[in-house]
Order: structure tokens, then C-alpha cells, then sequence
């Protein structure tokens, strides 16, 4: 298989993860698409890993593993919160910060 | 181990100390602090002596070591370790400072025992031994500046230690500042060198400097003269030394340790250590002999007239280190650095014995108000006896030889310099009637109240708690001066410190006698090699004759003191009548402070004041609104953006992306 | 051989991310996303990544997404009313992201990369992304970003524990 393939790929699934970003409220479902867009983002530089023959990118796609594990922790530690303090799961609701 | 080691180890000591008390205080037991600190400046003294050692093992001619323990930074060709330079210069400055200031140390032990602040006191006290100690030690200009800064910041904060004392907190911030001048002259200096020699250590700036510079050379003249402006602000040399009278308001060991026995030397140290740079430049020079030669005439009158007993110390001590800027200006290095030691010895001496005498007046410094403490204070009044005769150089102790060494060199050397050496016999003789004035004054006579009670009850009085130089309360919390007072006549502590310094202040004149001990010229001796200065000594003769004229002088002043302040005492109050201008001169301190009042304060003042009206209304003022408000008007017109929608965020982020690539395909094209 | 794996991981992959994006239920979406994570890894090892495909399944469609089940099932399965509050939305974002999709392919088929064409050259060594590789790499050349990462995840759970941690009284106005 030639490597645009899998950039192909890789720019379809992160499409498919912004577009879900856009679409959805349940915050739990749009952490859910930002997994979707790290992961498309770990697949395009494996495949330029890959395509040079260089294990750097490896490395890269490993710490771009524990950005996900972060996100998520903080991420889901917000929903969490919002759910304790009775604030709707919906972040069309959440506007706080309205200028 | 090698010098060098050691010489660390005079360096970690007083840091250590410092450390452990600043950071353990609440830890530990009530009054180890003295104890751990006081050790810490015993062991650095060992260490001190351990360098001596090491260094009198070499022969004369390579002993010196230069150690570094990593590149402290090093920024272009700018190379810069943290290291030190060991010469018998430096290590004679190690001795001094470790040796009076363990002395002091102890004496603090019991001086300060009943103050709040007694750990916060050895902390500072510790970290100023170590900073003069890295100053001293320091093997290139960089950690030099570092020393000189930090000794400046703990002589602040321990002119300020009583911190509820406006009086004292002025004081401090007084000094700081003039410091802070100082450290710029010296900050200056460092750069021209830097920018002319490209290096910065003293062994390389030594051998470069005689190669680039030629004689009076106006670069070498200039960085001369701003080593003299640090040199001058940290030795309260004209006209850098109003903060030293004031600095008077720290606690009595501080006055005694920093601004009598160290730190205020320093300048004549660093003179005396950049001695291939002011070889060259012996117009600098000059100005470092002829202001040592006013400062100490100008110190010398104003210590006649004032009535502050710690004022009349400090004034004095100006005017002795006037004689060593004299010294180290007209190339007697050895004489400079000796009259630096003894003076240590005596003037450290002085100041505790003025401590005690303060205890037993309850704070009271005024000398109009003590009398016939002699009797209540014997041991005291002995001290400052041998103190007063040191410092007014009385035959056979240490001042005289040390004094009188740097009056022959000038003699010796001629031409205009016999002008200064004469200058410096009537400073001498001032010296000996202000000191004699103190004893005179305070020891004989009818007990005053305080020491009558000392006398018959052996109970120390208390007095009130207020502040004599603007009748403010006082604020025992902070430590001011601590419940109880304390004298040297009961406390062991005490008397520990100050003996064996009345001791040296006696014999230690003993290691120069001229043509047959010189121990300190001859010790010195490799830090000099090379200068054409140093080599010319008077002969031997000259010098004696010299000695007997300075003895003369000095017993000649005694018998005026005397005169005026025991037979007849009516002839200093008519005296004062008759020369009333000159009076109010000396006790108005020349004006020097309103004089720098009115030319730096009062202009930066109004400077200040006009930016408040105009400046800041007009041009600040309006940059700002005019920028505030245009910021707010476009936020006005993107506020709608901020929707507080995370959705509509992400969809501008993505229609962001969407163009920056549409753009980037289409260029690319 | 290696096409028939490669569409069949990619067929995969993007129904779990579609499924994803589409089920009402995030209980669902989350099981979704890990069908999609397993069939990624199957890519990865296509580009013979295999550690990297083994720390995939086991730390992220392993352990990461037990969390999210569990925080999906904590807060329950709300099930919203599919795309409603916003229609303009509703449109909008597909046709972004088919832009988006659009966009980047044509960049990476227009690109003028090395590889572009190829499947990447062959004669890389045989370690190559063996766990041994990347162990060596990321303690030899990596160790800073290696250290920087273990302090971020330090921190997000001090954040986690901070964000979601039990606060007494406002946890019992809330109950």
C-alpha cells in the first residue's frame, strides 16, 4: 500500500472528528471526537514515520498518547464536575463566558 | 588538603551557619543560634589559619592559587567562573574577618540575649561574614561585585534589624542606597575592564593591564576612579559618608563588626587589590590619598564636637580609614593593610565597650549624660582606656606603629606628599583629643544616677522605652534593645570577646616594629611583587623618627583632652563661644547632608514632582486612555463573537483551518 | 495481501468513527470508539508500529476507555435529541468537515513528499518499532520530552482529582 492511503485515511477520520466536534453537545461525545482527531493526527505521523524510515515519530505518536491520557483525565474531570453541580451535560447550555 | 580547599571551607562555614539558623530558627532550641553561629566563624578561623599554612608552605614566589569550581557563566567571550583567588593579601583579610568576627560573635552571644530577633540576628550576622569573606576571596570581578553587593544588603538589613525603628529602617535605607552607587562606580569599572582587557580575572586583568594601558592612560584613569566612587560609598569616604553615622542605629555588635572592623574597609581592599591598575593610573591614586587625607580631617572635627558616644566611634572610625586610603593612594600597601588590622582591633574594641556602657544608661548615647562610669564599669573602662590609646596611637600600641608607618611613608616620599603627611599629624592629633574627650568625659567624676545604681544595687537600669532620636516608643516584640540590658561586668560572654582585643590592640603593633619584626610587610610581600611602590620603604631611622613624632603628638593630645575635660572645663565651652561658626559647622556635620540635600534630593524631587503634574496626567495619561479606549471600542465590535458557544468556537477554528489551508493549496498552486 | 488488511482496518476504522459521531447514546459512542481504536491499531501494525498498536489497545482502548465508560455511565446515558438546538449546525458541520477532507487530500495528493507512491523504503532495520526501538530512543534522545510527559500526566491528575474531587459543602447543597 503507498503511503497516501493512509494519509488519506488519517485526513478522513480527522474530518470525521471535527464534523462530530461540530455536531454534537453531550461534552462526554465531543471529548469522544477530540480522541477521534488525536488519533487521525497519531496516524498521519506514523505514516511519515514510516515513509522516511525513521523511528522519531514513534516517539512523537507515544507522548501524543499521554496528551490524549491528559485530555481526557481533565476532560472528563469537568464533566464530572458538571454533573455534581447539576449543570446540563450540554454545552450549548454552558455559556458562561459569553462576551 | 590543598590551600585551595581550604579556602572553600572558609567560604562554607558562615554559609552554612546561615543556612541552618535561617532555615531550622523555629526548630531550634532557645539560643543555639549563638551557638551555631558563633561555631561557624570559629571553624571558618581555623580554615582561615589552614590557608595560611598551606600558603607560607610554598615558596614566596608562587604563592598564590587561583581555584574555580564551575564556569559561573559564560555568555559570548565572556567567561566567567565561580572562583576564587588565594594570596596573602586575601588570606590577611580572611584572618581579620574571621578573627574579629568570632570575637564579635560571642560577644553578641551575651549582648543580644534578651532580643526577639536573636536568631534572624546570627543569621544576618553569619551571611555578612560570608559575603565579605567571598568579596575578599573573590578571584575575579564578577563574584567580586556579587561579595560587594551582598555585604551591602546585610549591612541594610542589619542597620535595619530593629524594623519598628523608623530611625533605623531611614538609616538603613540611607545606607543602602549610597551603597548602591557605590556598586554602580564598581559595576562600570568592571565593564571598562571587561570591554578593554576582555578578561576578568585578576591574575589575567594584572599581567594584560600593564600591556594595553600606558601610563595615565585616560581609560585606566577612569576605571581607577570608579573602583574609587565603590571604594569611597562602602569606606563612607567624602562624599559618600553620611550613612555611616546614621548607620549607628543597628545593634552595637554590628557597628563594632561592619561599620568599624570589616566591611567598611573594604574599600581600601579593593584598592589595595587592584594596585597594577592604580600603578598605572597614579592620578587615580592621588584622589584616593588627598580624599583619605580630607575625609579624615573633615571626620576628625566633626568627632570634637557631636555628644552621641556610637557617633564619635563612627567618625572616628572615617577618619582611620582616611589614613588607610592615604596609605593604599601613595603606594603603602603593607602600612594600609596593617593600620586596616589593628584598627579592627581597637575600633571593634571600642565599639563593644561603648555597648556596654549603653546597656548600663539604658540606651542613653548621649555623653553629656554619663559620668563617673569608671568605677561602675571597671573592666569596660579599661577596655576603652586601651581602645582610646590604640586609636589615638600612644606609644608602644598597636595605632601607634600602624599610624605613624603610613605618616613616614608619605614624609618619605615627598614633594607635595609632605603636605598630606603633615595633614595626617593634625588628624592624629584630632584623634587623640576626641578620644581622650570620650574617656575624660564618661569615666571620671561623680557617678551619674544610672551608675550609682549600678553601684550600689548591681542592678543594670532599664529606663524607657523610647527611641532619643525622635521620642517614638519603642517595640520590645522586634527586640529594641531586648528587656534586659546587658555589661560586659556580668556577662562572661562578653568579656570573652572583648579581652583578647584589648590584648592585640595593645601588643599587635609588635609584629611591624621597623628594621626589626615587619612581619606584615615581609608576609605581604609576593601580592606586592612587581610594584615600584611598594619597594620604596623609609629607612629605618626615618622611621623611628617618625614613631617619635607620632608619639609626641599623640601624648601632646592627650594632655590638651586633658586639660580641657578634667582641669579645666570651663575652656571647651568658651572655645565653643568663641569660634561659634566653626562649632556649628563641625556639629552640623559640614552640612554634607544638606548640601546633598539640596544638589541630588531636592532636584530629583522636583524632577519627580513635575512627572506627577505633567508627564503623568498629560502624556501618560493620554497614551493610556487614548489606548484603552481604543481597545475598548473594538472590543465593542468583536464582542458578539464571544459568544460563550464552545460549538461556535470550534466552528471558526475549523473554518480558520479550512482557509490557512485553502490559502497555502492555492499559493502552492 | 497487505491491501485486503489495510481496507478492511480502514473499513473499520471509519464505521467506528462514524458510529461515533452518529449513535444517540455516548454509552454506545464510547463502545464505538473503541471498535475504532482496535481496528487502528491494525493500521499501525501495517506500518509496522507494533508497539505502538499493542500500547494502543492496551492504554487507550484498554485502560482509557474503561474511564470513559465508567464516567458515561455515571452521568447516565442522556440521550439528546439528535442535532436539533441548532439546524444551522447540523448542516454546517458536515460540510466543513467534507471540506476539511477535501482539502487535505488534495495537499497530500498535490504534496511533493519522498514517499509519496511508495510504500516507504524497505530497507529499514528489523527493529524497527519493536518496543526495544522506542524504549531506546525515548530514554536516549527523547528523555526530556519522555520526563515533560510523565510530569503532564502528574499534573491532569492532580487536575482530575481537583476538578472532580468531592467538596463538602457544595457536594451536599448538591445531594
Amino acid at each position: 500500500m503507498s503511503i497516501e492511503w493512509y494519509l488519506v485515511l488519517a485526513a478522513l477520520l480527522f474530518a470525521i472528528g471535527a464534523g462530530g466536534i461540530l455536531v454534537r453537545r453531550n461534552p462526554v461525545v465531543i471529548l469522544l471526537c477530540l480522541e477521534l482527531m488525536l488519533s487521525a493526527g497519531a496516524l498521519a505521523i506514523l505514516s511519515f514515520s514510516r515513509m522516511l524510515g525513521d523511528g522519531d515519530g514513534q516517539v512523537f505518536v507515544l507522548i501524543v498518547l499521554v496528551v490524549a491520557a491528559c485530555e481526557v483525565v481533565v476532560g472528563l474531570g469537568l464533566v464530572v464536575a458538571m454533573f455534581r453541580r447539576r449543570i446540563p451535560l450540554d454545552v450549548d447550555e454552558t455559556t458562561e463566558l459569553r462576551g | 588538603m590543598t590551600t585551595a580547599s581550604w579556602a572553600w571551607l572558609v567560604l562554607l562555614f558562615p554559609l552554612l551557619g546561615s543556612m541552618v539558623i535561617a532555615f531550622g530558627f523555629r526548630r531550634l532550641p532557645d539560643r543555639t543560634a549563638g551557638i551555631i553561629g558563633s561555631t561557624a566563624i570559629g571553624l571558618a578561623f581555623i580554615a582561615g589559619i589552614g590557608t595560611l599554612l598551606g600558603l607560607l608552605s610554598e615558596p614566596s614566589e608562587s604563592r598564590h592559587v587561583a581555584s574555580s569550581l564551575w564556569e559561573y557563566a559564560g555568555v559570548g567571550d565572556l567567561r566567567v567562573d565561580l572562583g576564587i583567588f588565594v594570596d596573602p593579601l586575601a588570606v590577611f583579610m580572611v584572618l581579620v574577618v574571621t578573627g574579629v568576627s568570632f570575637l564579635i560573635h560571642v560577644y553578641s552571644t551575651a549582648y543580644m540575649e534578651s532580643d526577639q530577633g536573636y536568631s534572624r540576628f546570627f543569621s544576618y550576622l553569619n551571611f555578612f561574614v560570608f559575603s565579605m569573606l567571598l568579596l575578599v576571596l573573590a578571584g575575579n570581578f564578577v563574584l567580586l561585585i556579587i561579595g560587594w553587593a551582598f555585604v551591602g544588603f546585610a549591612s541594610y538589613a542589619l542597620i535595619s534589624f530593629w524594623y519598628r525603628r523608623t530611625t533605623a529602617t531611614a538609616a538603613g535605607m540611607k545606607a543602602f542606597v549610597i551603597n548602591v552607587v557605590g556598586d554602580i562606580g564598581l559595576v562600570l569599572a568592571a565593564i571598562l575592564i571587561f570591554r578593554e582587557l576582555g578578561v576578568l580575572d585578576y591574575e589575567a586583568v594584572f599581567d594584560a593591564a600593564p600591556k594595553v594601558f600606558s601610563t595615565d592612560q585616560w581609560t585606566v584613569v577612569a576605571i581607577c576612579l570608579l573602583l574609587l566612587v565603590g571604594a569611597f560609598a562602602k569606606s563612607a569616604q567624602l562624599p559618600f559618608h553620611t550613612w555611616l553615622a546614621d548607620a549607628m542605629e543597628g545593634p552595637t555588635p554590628v557597628s563594632s563588626l561592619i561599620h568599624a572592623a570589616t566591611m567598611v574597609t573594604a574599600g581600601v581592599y579593593l584598592v589595595a587589590r587592584t594596585w597594577p591598575l592604580f600603578e598605572l593610573a597614579p592620578a587615580a591614586a592621588n584622589v584616593a590619598a588627598i580624599v583619605g587625607v580630607v575625609t579624615l580631617l573633615v571626620a576628625g572635627t566633626i568627632a570634637l564636637v557631636v555628644t552621641d558616644l556610637k557617633r564619635i566611634i563612627a567618625y572616628s572610625t572615617m577618619s582611620q580609614i582616611g589614613y588607610m586610603f592615604l596609605a593604599v593612594g601613595i603606594g603603602a600597601y603593607s602600612a594600609g593593610m596593617f593600620h586596616l588590622m589593628t584598627h579592627a582591633f581597637f575600633k571593634a574594641l571600642l565599639f563593644m565597650a561603648a555597648g556596654s556602657i549603653i546597656a548600663v544608661m539604658a540606651n542613653d548615647q548621649n555623653i553629656d549624660r554619663m559620668r563617673g562610669l569608671g568605677k561602675a564599669l571597671p573592666f569596660t573602662a579599661a577596655m576603652l582606656v586601651i581602645g582610646s590609646l590604640a586609636l589615638s596611637g600612644f606609644p608602644f600600641t598597636s595605632g601607634w606603629f600602624s599610624k605613624d608607618e603610613i605618616l613616614d611613608f608619605a614624609l618619605y616620599r615627598g614633594g607635595w606628599y609632605t603636605i598630606l603627611a603633615i595633614a595626617g599629624y593634625v588628624g592624629a592629633f584630632m584623634t587623640a583629643l576626641y578620644a581622650f574627650r570620650i574617656v575624660f568625659r564618661i569615666l571620671p567624676g561623680r557617678p551619674c544616677p544610672e551608675a550609682e545604681e549600678l553601684i550600689e544595687t548591681g542592678h543594670v537600669a532599664h529606663g524607657e522605652a523610647v527611641n532619643p532620636a525622635n521620642g517614638q516608643p519603642e517595640d520590645y516584640e522586634v527586640g529594641y534593645p531586648g528587656k534586659e540590658h546587658h555589661i560586659a561586668e556580668q556577662s562572661p560572654g562578653m568579656r570573652f570577646g572583648m579581652l583578647p582585643l584589648g590584648v592585640l590592640a595593645l601588643i599587635a603593633g609588635f609584629l611591624q616594629v621597623p628594621g626589626v619584626t615587619e612581619v606584615v610587610t615581609k608576609f605581604l610581600e609576593p601580592t606586592f611583587e612587581g610594584s615600584s611602590l611598594a619597594a620604596i620603604h623609609p629607612p629605618v631611622s626615618k622611621a623611628w623618627l617618625g614613631l617619635l613624632n607620632g608619639g609626641v603628638i599623640a601624648v601632646v593630645g592627650i594632655a590638651f583632652a586633658w586639660v580641657f575635660w578634667v582641669r579645666r572645663p570651663a575652656i571647651p565651652g568658651s572655645l565653643r563661644q568663641k569660634f561659634h561658626p566653626l562649632y556649628e559647622l563641625f556639629v552640623h556635620k559640614w552640612y554634607f547632608d544638606e548640601l546633598i540635600h539640596a544638589v541630588i534630593v531636592r532636584p530629583v524631587l522636583a524632577f519627580g514632582d513635575f512627572c506627577n503634574r505633567v508627564v503623568e496626567p498629560f502624556v501618560v495619561g493620554g497614551i493610556v486612555t487614548g489606548t484603552t479606549s481604543l481597545v475598548r471600542s473594538a472590543g465593542a465590535l468583536v464582542r458578539d463573537l464571544q459568544s460563550g458557544m464552545i460549538r461556535a468556537y470550534a466552528s471558526l477554528m475549523v473554518v480558520g483551518a479550512i482557509a490557512v489551508v485553502l490559502f497555502l493549496l492555492l499559493r502552492g498552486g | 495481501m497487505v491491501e485486503i488488511a489495510f481496507f478492511a482496518g480502514a473499513a473499520g476504522a471509519i464505521g467506528g468513527a462514524l458510529a461515533v459521531v452518529l449513535l444517540k447514546n455516548p454509552f454506545y459512542s464510547v463502545l464505538a470508539l473503541v471498535v475504532h481504536l482496535v481496528f487502528l491499531a491494525g493500521i499501525f501494525l501495517l506500518l509496522r508500529a507494533q508497539f505502538l498498536a499493542a500500547a494502543q489497545i492496551v492504554v487507550y482502548a484498554g485502560a482509557v476507555m474503561v474511564i470513559y465508560v465508567f464516567v458515561a455511565a455515571y452521568v447516565g446515558g442522556i440521550e439528546e435529541p439528535a442535532f436539533d438546538a441548532h439546524p444551522r449546525l447540523r448542516i454546517f458541520g458536515p460540510i466543513v468537515a467534507a471540506a476539511l477532507f477535501i482539502e487535505i487530500s488534495i495537499a497530500v495528493a498535490g504534496s511533493a513528499l519522498v514517499g509519496i507512491g511508495t510504500e516507504g523504503p524497505q530497507d529499514i532495520p528489523d527493529d524497527f518499532g519493536t518496543p526495544a526501538a522506542v524504549g531506546r530512543m525515548l530514554l536516549d534522545d527523547f528523555l526530556i520530552a519522555f520526563e515533560a510527559a510523565s510530569i503532564l500526566l502528574l499534573l491532569a491528575a492532580v487536575a482530575a482529582i481537583v476538578l472532580a474531587g468531592r467538596r463538602g459543602s457544595q457536594t451536599q447543597e448538591g445531594t
